[in-house]
């Protein structure tokens, strides 16, 4: 594997293997010294066409605990929607020798223009593209599902998991259903119907539009961020009503088997899709998600930069 | 001066010797005994030149993309012998003046017959009717009008502007595309757009405006042409106008016939094409509606973009393909070979019936003396593989790269004169 | 390519290694105390538990075992594909102060010595650093000497020394192969 682009990309072993090497680097978060020699020398550009701190930041910080040198290359800001300009900063960041590149795009694909299109050698990491994936996002699920839900070593088997919220515009829900199916776990959509991906039905996942009805045979669900402004495009009529019906207040949480867990990518609109009291509950894994964004990124970065080049 | 095109087929029926003169065909003699200047033709098959009722020429405004010039060596390198240069050009070709501009640029060229589209609204902008009258008295004498790459989708405007037509016997050449259905829409609306995550544009918003369209023609009785027809669902609803005795007709897109969305999946934009590729249940039907009448005619839709307009990420790109110099190979392939059509069908669906909707009096032709000789001679048993940077055409965005396509245009006669010889400009 | 192999070390052999490098390590701490050992994956982990268990029948006392992978911190890491990491597990209480033996099957180049030394750098400061394997095969690259050795064995370069333990292998023993083309 040269790149990551896709959850999709992404075999049931490839996926362990990435699980079990951010398992062994997340320990270094405990140490004194937080830093490993390993990728020193390598250098990595963060790539952001998007505003994204947290998960540039992660990025960041899991190549820098890799002893990478790290460029922040924001290009956002910068009047660059015309494409060209993916183009000539890909020959730039080529041209100063970039092992790898992380990048966010708001344009579904970008990532994979860019490992494809022969603009740069490196390695490509994916970010987040559009409404496309953010398979990084899926992998620190994962990450944190197996923690508090399996052992160590395997994959998800057995596992029932509910996305609830914008699906049609989440690159978290593409890029989970397609790796927690591939890790064994069952995934069930939940959202209003306009707000389901079109084709939603041919999924490897259930869909499902009443998440009372989901909650009770789930291990954990996942909520995601939903804009008021969808409203606007008749997506859903208001956001009362939206949270009224899909929102995750005390009540509707109580409808969880005791062991289940509550995640959330981030950010939260509190009031919105998650109340208050449940994301600041015991069961809600948001702080674990964030320290376990790192070790995943270190991870993926040493499986991709910390050898020898074309193949892990 | 005489020339002959020595031992050719017409529509592959059998060998004579075409002999020309002043322009016109005046003489089927058997083949090996007319004298004149000798066109080795042996064994080829003749078809009335083709005539491209939809390309784009670029000209005036994106010179760096295509020009009228460049575009027409394309087209004679197709088999062409006359091309619809479309309106949304920058000026928009909604004068008189521009359009005669774009006129007597084809005349320069000199190539093929370029016919320009006038635009319907003023700057293609959905608003006001433009000059069509003017445009149709020009020197360009303007018989198809369209917005194509926009829609005229307020239905006021449509019933006018088919209405207004009527008088000099234009058509208004609709460009289906439902705009509130398809904002910011990147693709096929379907299993694979949602799994891409590319924004949908879905069937419906291309047949809502045609079924609309079909009625609107019917209730003013005027003729209405249906640009670019991509979807299963919109065969259905002309063919039931055709049943219903609306004069519409409606074209299909080379690549309408042979691509498919799933290409989409590589993110490359050398496939983005407005209408966009459409399933493979689509292309069946599109094929069969060909065949059977239903779509009219073959129409290039040659939409030619710099480099630069293809070479970013997919939902910066532009969307169009070039077409004219590889929509014979494609129609060989997709309708020839399978049995779909006879040659003498294809040359209805690629010369005759063109000519006759765009209202081209000197083009079209059955191969019989008297008729003016516009010629394509091809051979069915050639084979090429697509090399971009060897088209004629000023961009490169053919999504046939390294493609081998079957029918090699061999000789293009225009008006009497070789446009074409053995595959070279002449 | 084919090869001819050689068992130079059966179980016995091994065993008999084990319990007289348990007894070298307590004679020269003077005691068990503020020992740890660690193993280096996958086979000097093994060979650390032994060495505890043999050190638990002399002394009666429990020497805390760890392991130390130390693939991140490897020289040659760009030469092969990334490879995937094995546990790295410090006891309780950690490394300050203590006396880590560091424990491998085979010594070779000395090069995963000089790992294993990096990454205990970065996880603390112990108070002397052992080094104890099974096999000495000779042909150092750097400046690292075993101060407990099972068995030296003279090799050649062409040589592949092979430890087989019943833990990860099924059985014990050290083979030595030699490639013939």
């Amino acid at each position: 594997m040269r790149h990551l682009l896709s959850a999709a990309d992404l075999t049931r072993d490839d996926a362990v293997l990435i699980l079990d090497t951010a398992a062994e680097l997340a320990a270094v978060t405990d140490r004194s010294v937080k830093k490993l020699p390993t990728l020193r020398g390598r250098t990595v550009v963060n790539l952001f066409f998007e505003d994204s701190t947290r998960t540039r930041i992660s990025f960041e910080l899991a190549a820098k605990r890799l002893s990478a040198d790290v460029i922040n290359f924001a290009a956002k800001g910068s009047s660059v929607s015309k494409g060209e300009s993916l183009k000539d900063t890909a020959l730039t960041l080529e041209a100063m020798g970039a092992d790898a590149v992380v990048i966010r795009h708001g344009a579904s694909g970008a990532p994979h223009r860019l490992a494809t299109s022969g603009w740069i050698q490196g390695s490509v990491i994916n970010a987040g593209d559009g409404t496309h994936e953010h398979p990084t996002q899926a992998l620190l699920d994962a990450f944190t599902l197996r923690d508090h839900l399996k052992e160590a070593g395997g994959d998800l088997a057995g596992l029932r998991v509910a996305i609830v919220g914008d699906i049609l515009h989440s690159r978290v829900a593409r890029s989970n259903v397609l790796l927690l199916r591939t890790l064994g776990a069952e995934v069930v959509l939940v959202a209003p119907p306009t707000l389901m991906p079109f084709g939603v039905e041919s999924w490897p996942c259930e869909v499902s539009y009443d998440i009372d009805d989901v909650l009770p045979g789930v291990d954990a669900v996942m909520m995601l961020r939903v804009q008021a402004e969808r409203m606007k495009a008749a997506y859903f009529p208001s956001a009362l009503e939206y949270s009224r019906m899909f929102g995750l207040d005390v009540a509707r949480m109580s409808r969880l088997p005791e062991h289940a867990i509550v995640l959330h990518p981030g950010p939260m609109n509190r009031g919105m899709e998650i109340s208050a009291d449940v994301a600041d509950s015991p069961r809600a894994v948001m702080v674990e998600q964030v320290a376990n964004g790192v070790s995943v990124r270190m991870a993926v970065m040493y499986l991709l930069l910390g050898g020898r080049q074309e193949e892990i | 001066m005489t020339l002959v095109l020595r031992g050719v087929r017409p529509y592959g029926e059998d060998a004579v010797d075409i002999v020309i003169a002043d322009g016109v065909i005046v003489e089927l003699a058997s083949p090996g005994t007319a004298e004149g200047e000798i066109v080795d033709a042996d064994g080829l098959v003749a078809l009335p030149g083709f005539v491209d009722l939809h390309a784009h020429l670029r000209e005036p405004g994106r010179e760096d993309a295509e020009t009228v010039l460049t575009g027409s060596r394309a087209a004679a390198l197709g088999g062409f012998t006359c091309v619809h240069a479309m309106a949304n050009t920058s000026p928009v070709a909604d004068t008189a003046g521009v359009v005669e501009q774009v006129w007597r640029l084809g005349q320069e060229a000199g190539l093929v017959d370029v016919r320009p589209v006038g635009a319907v609204t003023v700057g293609l902008e959905g608003e006001r009717m433009a000059e069509l009258g003017a445009m149709a008295q020009s020197a360009a004498a303007v018989r198809v009008f369209s917005d194509d790459g926009r829609c005229v989708h307020d239905a006021v405007l449509m019933r006018r502007a088919l209405e207004y037509v009527k008088s000099f016997d234009g058509v208004v050449a609709q460009h289906a595309q439902e705009p509130r259905l398809t904002e910011g829409a990147q693709m096929n609306e379907s299993e694979l757009s949602g799994r891409l995550g590319l924004v949908g544009w879905p069937a419906v918003a291309e047949e809502a405006i045609i079924a609309r369209d079909v009625l609107l023609a019917q209730h003013v009785d005027s003729r209405l042409h249906v640009c670019h027809l991509s979807t299963a669902g919109s065969v259905e609803v002309v063919r039931w106008a055709k049943a219903r005795g609306v004069q519409v007709t409606a074209e299909v897109t080379p690549h309408h016939l042979v691509l498919t969305e799933d290409l989409v999946a590589s993110y490359d934009p050398v496939y983005k094409v407005n209408p966009p590729l459409r399933t493979a249940e689509d292309v069946r039907a599109l094929r069969e509606a060909l065949a059977d009448g239903t779509i009219d005619i073959i129409a290039t839709d040659h939409a030619p973009h710099p480099h630069e307009d293809k070479d970013c990420e997919w939902a910066a790109a532009a969307m169009g393909m070039l077409g004219l110099e590889t929509a014979f190979g494609v129609a060989m392939e997709t309708m020839v070979l399978p049995g779909l059509l006879s040659w003498r069908q294809l040359a209805q669906r690629m010369s005759v019936t063109p000519a006759r909707i765009g209202g081209v009096r000197t083009q079209g032709h059955d191969l019989v003396p008297g008729a003016v000789a516009n010629i394509a001679v091809v051979d069915p048993e050639a084979t090429f593989v697509i090399d971009p940077t060897r088209l004629a055409s000023k961009s490169r965005n053919t999504p046939y790269a390294g493609r081998e396509l079957p029918g090699r245009v061999v000789h293009t006669i225009y008006a009497g004169v070789p446009t074409v010889l053995d595959g070279a400009l002449a | 390519m084919d090869s001819r192999a050689r068992i130079v070390l059966d179980d016995a052999d091994i065993g008999r290694a084990v319990r007289r490098i348990a007894h070298e390590i307590v004679e020269k701490a003077r005691g068990s105390h503020d020992l740890i050992l660690l193993g280096i994956p996958t086979r000097g982990v093994w060979l650390a538990e032994r060495i505890a268990t043999s050190i638990d029948d002399i002394e009666g006392t429990h020497v805390p075992v760890g392991s130390l992978d130390i693939t991140l911190y490897r020289d040659d890491l760009r030469l092969r594909p990334a490879r995937a990491l094995e546990a790295t597990s410090i006891p309780a209480g950690g490394i300050d102060g203590r006396v880590v033996v560091l424990v491998d099957d085979v010594l070779f180049s000395g090069r995963t010595v000089r790992a294993a030394l990096d990454a205990l750098n970065d996880l603390g400061r112990p108070a002397a650093v052992r080094l104890a394997v099974l096999v000495d095969r000779g042909h150092r690259e750097l400046p690292i000497r075993p101060d407990y050795v099972g068995k030296n064995l003279p090799t050649s370069l062409d040589e592949q020394v092979r430890v087989e333990l019943v833990e990860t292998d099924g059985l014990d023993r050290v083979v030595i192969e030699e490639e013939v083309r």
